[in-house]
C-alpha cells in the first residue's frame, strides 16, 4: 500500500516528477561518463607501464631500488624460486638484468635501459611479444637486440644493423658490445618507447661481466588490484633474507600520485555535480510537502501514524531519484561499454602534443562496477539525507494546523 | 455511559492581543445514537470544539472522555489508534486522498487498521451503495462532484465502524439538493446502523434534521434542546 500511494503520489505532478528525474539522470550519466574515461585512463597508464615492463611485483637485492647499479644484483636461487611456485597468487616470474649503456650508431649517441630476459620466459610475464612491430622476437641462445621504435628512429637503425652498447659491467669491469638489431617494438608509453634495448639474458650477463646474476626477479599474479597483499605475504615468505619485494604502487610512485591528485579533482568535481542535483530535489521536497499540508492532516487525523506518512514520503523521494539513477546507468552501461571495446584514438596534431606529455593519445573507458553502484550509492545517500528534511517537518507538523492550511 | 462526555471544556487562544475564549467551559453529555448538531454564528467555537472532541486539539481546560476514558493521557501515536478505532471524520471540503479512487478512500482506514481483505471489500461495497455511489465506485475525487466526494467521505468515516462521526459543517460546499441527499444518507445510516453523528452548521435546512440542537455563542452553550426531526 505504501508504495502504491507513493508510486501514484510522485505523478500527481508529472512535469516536476520527470524533471527531477532528468536531472538526476543526467548527472548521473554524466558522472559515469567522466569517471570511466578517468578511470579508464589509469587503468591504461597502468596497464602501459606494468604489462610491458615492471611486472606487478619485482624481488631485488636489498638496496637495489635505491641504488640502481649493476653492483647490486644477485643470484636469484632455487630457495627463491621455491618460495615463489609456492605462492599461488603468483602466475608467473622471470628474472632480468637491468642496467644503463650508450647506444651509439653511426653519429648518434644516447643512453637507455638495457633489460636481459629470458625470451620465452618474458612471455609468462609482460606482454613485450605482443608489442614488436618490425622484425622478430628474441631467441634465448642468440647474439641480438630489440629496440623500442622511438630509440631506433632516433638512432636512425633498421632490423639488421648493428647496434653497439658501452658501459660499465660488475664490478667495475668495462661492458662494450656489438648486436645486430632483430626486431623494433612500440610501447604505447612514449616514455617506455623511447629508450629501451632488449638482450637475451645471457648476452647481457656477458656485457656486463655478471655470469649467472640478476637484478630483479619480475613477477605477475592474476589479478592486479592484490599486488600488495601478494607483495606483503612475499616479504614475510622472505624475512631475514636479503630481498626486497615492491609491488607496481611502490615502483611508480609518480605514476601513483599523478593519478591520485587527478582522481580527487574528479571527485570534486562529481561532488559538484551531486550537489547541484541534490539542491534541485530538495527544491521537489519543499514543494511536495507545501503543497500536501492539508491531505497530511486528514491522513494524520482518520488515523495514520506519522512514521508511515513519512516512509510514503521517503519513498516517493527515492522513487524519483531513483528512476534517474536506473536510467542513467541502464544508458550509461552501453556508452561506456562501446567506449571501452572502441577506444577514442585522436589523431593529428592534438595526438603528437599528447605524445610530447608523455602521454598516449588513447582514450579507453573502463567499465569498473564500481563506476555503476558507486553512482546509485551516492544518489540514494543523498536521497536519504534529504530525506530528513520531511522526517523532521512532518513529526513537528500539527496535525490541527495541518487541517487548517 | 454517555459516548462523548466533555467536563468544563475551555479554549483560550492567547496568541494575538486579546484573548479568545474560543471554548468557554462546556459541559455537554452525548450519547449513542444521538443526531446531534452544534450550531452558533461564525466564530461561536464549533469547529474549535469538535476539533477537542475528536482529539485533534487539546482544551486549554477539562477533559473530553470518550466511554469513559479521558483522552488527554493519550500519546500522540495512541490518539492517531485511538482516532483510527473510534472515530469516524468528515471535513467541509477535499475530504479524499486525491490518489486512490472512490473504493480505495473508503478501504483505506479499514486497511489501516489491518482488517481482512474480505471484510474490506465488502464493506466498502455496501457502503459506497449506501451513499448511491456503486457506479462511481473506480472513480477518483477529481472525477465526483462536490456532493458524491462528501458522500464518499461518509462511507469513509462509517468504514472504521466508529463509535461515532463528527462532521465539520459537512455540507458548506453544496447546493440544496446535494445538501438534502447527504443528510438523507446520514440520518438513514444513524437509524439503520445506530451510528452515533454530531455535525455542525449554520444552515437553517440542516438545523430542521437534527434531533438535538446545541447552540453555542462566544463558546457558551446557550441552548441545548430535543426537536423532532423533518423528514
Ligand atoms: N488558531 C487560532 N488562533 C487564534 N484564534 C483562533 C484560532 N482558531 C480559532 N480561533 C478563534 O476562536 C474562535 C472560534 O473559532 P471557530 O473556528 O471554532 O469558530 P466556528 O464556530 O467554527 O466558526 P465558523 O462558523 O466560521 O466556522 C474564533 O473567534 C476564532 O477567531
Ligand atoms: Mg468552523
Amino acid at each position: 500500500m505504501n508504495f502504491r500511494l507513493a508510486w501514484r503520489n510522485i505523478w500527481r505532478n508529472k512535469r516536476r516528477t520527470l524533471i527531477t528525474t532528468a536531472s538526476v539522470f543526467t548527472a548521473v550519466i554524466l558522472a559515469i561518463l567522466m569517471r570511466s574515461l578517468q578511470l579508464g585512463a589509469y587503468d591504461r597508464m597502468i596497464d602501459n607501464v606494468v604489462s610491458f615492463y615492471t611486472g606487478h611485483i619485482q624481488l631485488h637485492q636489498a638496496g637495489y631500488w635505491e641504488d640502481q647499479t649493476i653492483d647490486n644484483s644477485f643470484e636469484p636461487n632455487d630457495s627463491i624460486y621455491t618460495i615463489l611456485q609456492k605462492t599461488k597468487e603468483i602466475t608467473g616470474y622471470v628474472p632480468r638484468l637491468e642496467s644503463f649503456a650508450l647506444a651509439s650508431a653511426r653519429e648518434m649517441t644516447k643512453g637507455v635501459m638495457v633489460v636481459g630476459i629470458e625470451p620465452e620466459a618474458e612471455s609468462t610475464v609482460t606482454r613485450l611479444k605482443e608489442k614488436i612491430v618490425k622484425g622478430r622476437y628474441l631467441t634465448a641462445n642468440e647474439n641480438a637486440a630489440i629496440l623500442s621504435e622511438g630509440l631506433a628512429k632516433y638512432l636512425r637503425l633498421g632490423i639488421g644493423d648493428t647496434l653497439v652498447l658501452l658501459g660499465q659491467g660488475y664490478h667495475g669491469a668495462s661492458a662494450a658490445g656489438m648486436y645486430p638489431i632483430n626486431g623494433i617494438v612500440k610501447f604505447p608509453s612514449p616514455d617506455l618507447n623511447q629508450r629501451m634495448v632488449y638482450l637475451p639474458l645471457k648476452q647481457a650477463q656477458q656485457l656486463y661481466s655478471a655470469d649467472h646474476r640478476a637484478t630483479s626477479i619480475v613477477i605477475s599474479i592474476d589479478q592486479s588490484k592484490d599486488a600488495s597483499v601478494v607483495a606483503t605475504e612475499l616479504r614475510s615468505s622472505f624475512k631475514g633474507k636479503p630481498i626486497q619485494v615492491m609491488d607496481w604502487r611502490e615502483m611508480l610512485p609518480n605514476l601513483v600520485q599523478l593519478i591520485e591528485v587527478d582522481n580527487a579533482g574528479g571527485i570534486i568535481t562529481s561532488g559538484i555535480l551531486y550537489m547541484i542535483i541534490g539542491f534541485g530535489i530538495f527544491g521537489t521536497i519543499l514543494m511536495m510537502l507545501t503543497e500536501r499540508t492539508r491531505e497530511f492532516g486528514i491522513l494524520i487525523a482518520i488515523g495514520m501514524k506519522k512514521m508511515r506518512l513519512i516512509s510514503i514520503v521517503t519513498l516517493e523521494i527515492l522513487m524519483i531519484s531513483g528512476l534517474g539513477v536506473l536510467l542513467g546507468v541502464v544508458l550509461g552501461i552501453p556508452i561506456v561499454s562501446y567506449f571501452h571495446f572502441n577506444p577514442i584514438h585522436i589523431s593529428g596534431e592534438m595526438a603528437a602534443a599528447y605524445e610530447r606529455f608523455g602521454m598516449e593519445p588513447v582514450f579507453p573507458f573502463s567499465i569498473a562496477a564500481s563506476l555503476f553502484y558507486t553512482q546509485a550509492l551516492v544518489v540514494l545517500g543523498i536521497t536519504l539525507v534529504l530525506a530528513i528534511y520531511p522526517w523532521f517537518r512532518l513529526r513537528k507538523l500539527k496535525t490541527i494546523d495541518a487541517l487548517k492550511s | 455511559m454517555a459516548v462523548i462526555e466533555s467536563i468544563h471544556l475551555t479554549k483560550i487562544y492567547d496568541e494575538g492581543p486579546v484573548k479568545v475564549r474560543a471554548v468557554n467551559d462546556v459541559s455537554l453529555k452525548i450519547e449513542e445514537g444521538e443526531f446531534a448538531a452544534i450550531v452558533g454564528p461564525s466564530g461561536s467555537g464549533k469547529t474549535t470544539l469538535l476539533n477537542i472532541i475528536g482529539g485533534l486539539d487539546h482544551p486549554t481546560s477539562g477533559k473530553v472522555l470518550i466511554n469513559g476514558n479521558d483522552i488527554s493521557e493519550l500519546s500522540e501515536n495512541q490518539l492517531i489508534d485511538f482516532r483510527l478505532h473510534n472515530i469516524g471524520f468528515i471535513f467541509q471540503a477535499y475530504n479524499l486522498i486525491p490518489v486512490l479512487t472512490a473504493r480505495e478512500n473508503v478501504s483505506f482506514v479499514m486497511l489501516l487498521q489491518k482488517r481482512p481483505k474480505a471484510e474490506r471489500e465488502k464493506r466498502t461495497e455496501e457502503l459506497l451503495k449506501e451513499v448511491g455511489l456503486l457506479d462511481r465506485i473506480n472513480n477518483r475525487p477529481s472525477e465526483l462532484s462536490g456532493g458524491q466526494q462528501q458522500r464518499v467521505a461518509v462511507a469513509r468515516a462509517l468504514a472504521s465502524r466508529p463509535k461515532f462521526v463528527l462532521a465539520d459543517e459537512p455540507t458548506a460546499n453544496l447546493d440544496s439538493k446535494s445538501t438534502a441527499n447527504l443528510l438523507d444518507i446520514m440520518a438513514r445510516l444513524n437509524h439503520e446502523e445506530n451510528m452515533t453523528f454530531i455535525f455542525s452548521t449554520h444552515d437553517s435546512r440542516v438545523i430542521e434534521r437534527a434531533r438535538r440542537v446545541i447552540t453555542l455563542e462566544d463558546g457558551h452553550i446557550v441552548s441545548d434542546v430535543q426537536q423532532t426531526p423533518h423528514t
